[in-house]
């Protein structure tokens, strides 16, 4: 049965199709972007197949090449990974519609190359995922990031110090998850995740796993950009071209998001962090000074996209909050933030995209009428920003519900209360633009000749996608908790 | 144990925390973007020598393979007499990250280069900002 199989072909089928998208672009441009369309299909439907059989039948098992763990890799697809498999797959589709004319638009020379690099980010993000296998998740990840500074690198004339940056940066943070792993090979002789979440509570005393567990969580932190290490996300996300920024601000900091809840309650049992060293406690205070800091630094932005970066790294102290309260509310609304981030995210930098093309400038002061210019677009634009703010029909409401309700379940007033702070510091980020939209003022001139003129369907139709994920996911909210996020919140809470 | 006898006995992991510090150090304070990659190398070998000395043994240790695969008389079958091959393998995969993550960092200051004519980044910085770039 061809289902069997769906773990291992959503990463190999678009690792062989980003080499052959490679080959074909040397003699036909026009083909890399359906190749590329069948590829990111192929993986939503297999991470679709995968989700349907883990609730049906539970926790998937993979073994590559049929090696016994822990000697061989293991796929390992539980409630949580088949989740944001697709949440990743679905993004990457829509991604990849979006993507045609923008990349016409923007970089029209490096059309192969846009494509074999984008594949090969969707398959080392799926990879990190699906993994069961530490040292597996380091190479995937890798494999991600390179294929990140690639595309990023790709954008207007300060991308490639961006990149650059970026490149340090990220390289430092894998480097980190790398030691990790080898001082927990050290002590344990295993690399298997399940293997380690066996072997380890014995050596929990062990300083060799204690220092393990903070290079796993400073690495993890550089790559999902949590607040002190965010210094790379607004220059790289803000220089990139504008269908890269939505790709990668609406899964990789997600996927991080992922391994840090791997790492601190799979890899390690969830008292480790709790009880034994103060990880949640100081993630806590971390994650409150990101969503402060986030949204004050926002309201200072005068580049929509940089503003939209400085959001992003508000929306991660969101999940980082949900994880530290570690309850079962605080988790639950921490995994139903990352899928709902992923959409409002996606969204937000589309229509930052469309403005681009529209308009060539990302200067809000310049975004004077554009309501009348691309009304459909300000239509969506006032949608995401609501959710992200919070509004109730919206999705973003129910996961920064659940995150307050965790907040309060652990008693950490503070907590609560800057929730609600940082939601109104963002209503006055994005009241901000609306203003300056819709409104008449004397600051900053009109687009010019605002007539009707809205982006193309191929931008639109993406853009409408999220806004009605937006919608819906906020009125299905309980439905997906009951059928899936009840049971990816980790064992032990 | 002493302090000398510590500092002897674990001088493989001295050797790596030193010269991870040097690379790390060149990464945060060097301003040219060669110095800053070549701190990066260093540091992403650091680790990597660090695997390769966790997995060596002094005093005769051998390699692990099937009993009487080649008909020898005796075999390496306590932990203590074979040498671990995982982590070199594992870092064969390392050497391939490292080698490509500097491949894209050294395109990137070729394209940085041909943008500004510079690699110091503090003058890159200051051409960015210049006010008619």
């Amino acid at each position: 049965m061809i289902s069997e199989q769906f773990p291992a072909l959503i990463i190999v089928f678009p690792l062989i199709m980003a080499l052959l998208i490679n080959v074909v672009g040397w003699w036909k441009k026009g083909l890399c972007f359906y190749m590329a369309l069948l590829a990111i299909s192929a993986s939503f439907i297999s991470s679709l197949g995968i989700l349907k059989t883990v609730i049906n039948k539970g926790t998937i098992h993979y073994r590559l090449g049929n090696w016994e763990p822990p000697w061989g890799i293991e796929y390992v697809v539980d409630h949580l990974n088949a989740f944001i498999l697709v949440i990743v797959s679905f993004i990457s589709l829509v991604v990849t519609i979006y993507s045609k004319k923008s990349i016409e638009k923007e970089i029209p020379e490096k059309i192969p190359q846009f494509y074999t690099v984008f594949t090969l980010l969707m398959m080392g993000l799926l990879g990190i995922t699906i993994t069961g296998d530490a040292f597996n998740l380091y190479v995937l990840l890798e494999i991600a990031s390179l294929a990140s500074y690639g595309l990023i690198a790709m954008g207007d004339d300060k991308a490639p110090l961006a990149s650059f940056n970026y490149l340090i940066m990220g390289t430092i943070g894998a480097c980190f998850y790398l030691l990790g792993v080898g001082y927990l090979y050290i002590v344990t002789g295993s690399l298997n995740m399940a293997d380690l979440s066996q072997l380890l509570p014995e050596l929990y005393q062990s300083k060799a796993v204690i220092v393990a567990f903070a290079f796993f969580l400073v690495g993890v932190s550089i790559k999902m950009a949590l607040f002190p290490l965010h210094v790379w996300l607004p220059d790289a996300y803000t220089h990139a071209p504008s269908t890269v920024s939505a790709f990668v601000a609406s899964t990789m900091t997600k996927v991080g998001a992922y391994v840090m809840i791997r790492v601190m309650f799979t890899i390690f049992k969830p008292y480790f962090a709790i009880e034994i060293i103060p990880a949640t406690t100081i993630l806590g205070w971390v994650a409150v000074t990101a969503m402060m800091f986030g949204c004050i630094l926002a309201i200072a932005q005068t580049d929509f996209k940089r503003m939209l970066s400085y959001i992003l790294i508000a929306e991660v102290g969101y999940i980082v909050l949900g994880i530290s309260v570690a309850n079962r509310m605080g988790m639950t609304g921490a995994i139903l933030h990352i899928l709902n981030d992923a959409f409002m995210m996606a969204c937000l930098f589309f229509i930052a995209g469309a403005i681009m093309y529209k308009i060539d400038t990302g200067d809000i002061s310049q975004f004077r009428h554009l309501n009348r210019k691309m009304p459909f677009t300000m239509a969506a634009f006032t949608i995401a920003a609501l959710s992200v703010i919070g509004i109730p029909p919206t999705c973003g409401f129910f996961s920064k519900w659940y995150l307050i309700l965790g907040a309060i379940d652990a008693q950490q007033w503070v907590f609560a209360v800057a929730l609600v702070l940082s939601s109104l510091l963002s209503a006055v980020v994005f009241f901000r633009v609306i203003e300056n939209v819709y409104f008449e003022g004397s600051r900053g001139q009109g687009v010019k000749g605002s007539v009707f003129d809205e982006a193309p369907m191929s931008m639109l139709v993406p853009i409408y996608i999220m806004v009605a994920g937006i919608m819906l996911l906020g009125v299905f909210s309980g439905k997906i908790i009951s059928t899936v996020i009840q049971f990816a919140v980790p064992t032990g809470f | 144990m002493g302090t000398i006898e510590f500092i002897i006995g674990k001088y493989n992991y001295w050797v790596y925390i030193i010269l991870m510090m040097v690379g790390f150090y060149a990464m945060i304070a060097k301003h040219n973007l060669v110095k800053k990659l070549i701190g990066m190398n260093i540091f992403q070998w650091a680790i990597i020598l660090y695997y390769v000395s966790i997995g060596s043994k002094k005093g005769g240790a051998t390699i692990p393979i099937i009993q009487n695969g080649h008909g020898e008389v005796t075999h390496a079958i306590e932990a203590a007499q074979y040498l671990n091959p995982l982590p070199h393998v594992l870092m064969l995969t390392a050497i391939v990250v490292g080698v490509s993550t500097t491949g894209v960092a050294l395109a990137l200051i070729i394209m940085i280069y041909r943008r500004f004519h510079t690699l110091e980044e503090d003058e890159i910085i200051d051409i960015l900002r210049a006010p008619n770039k």
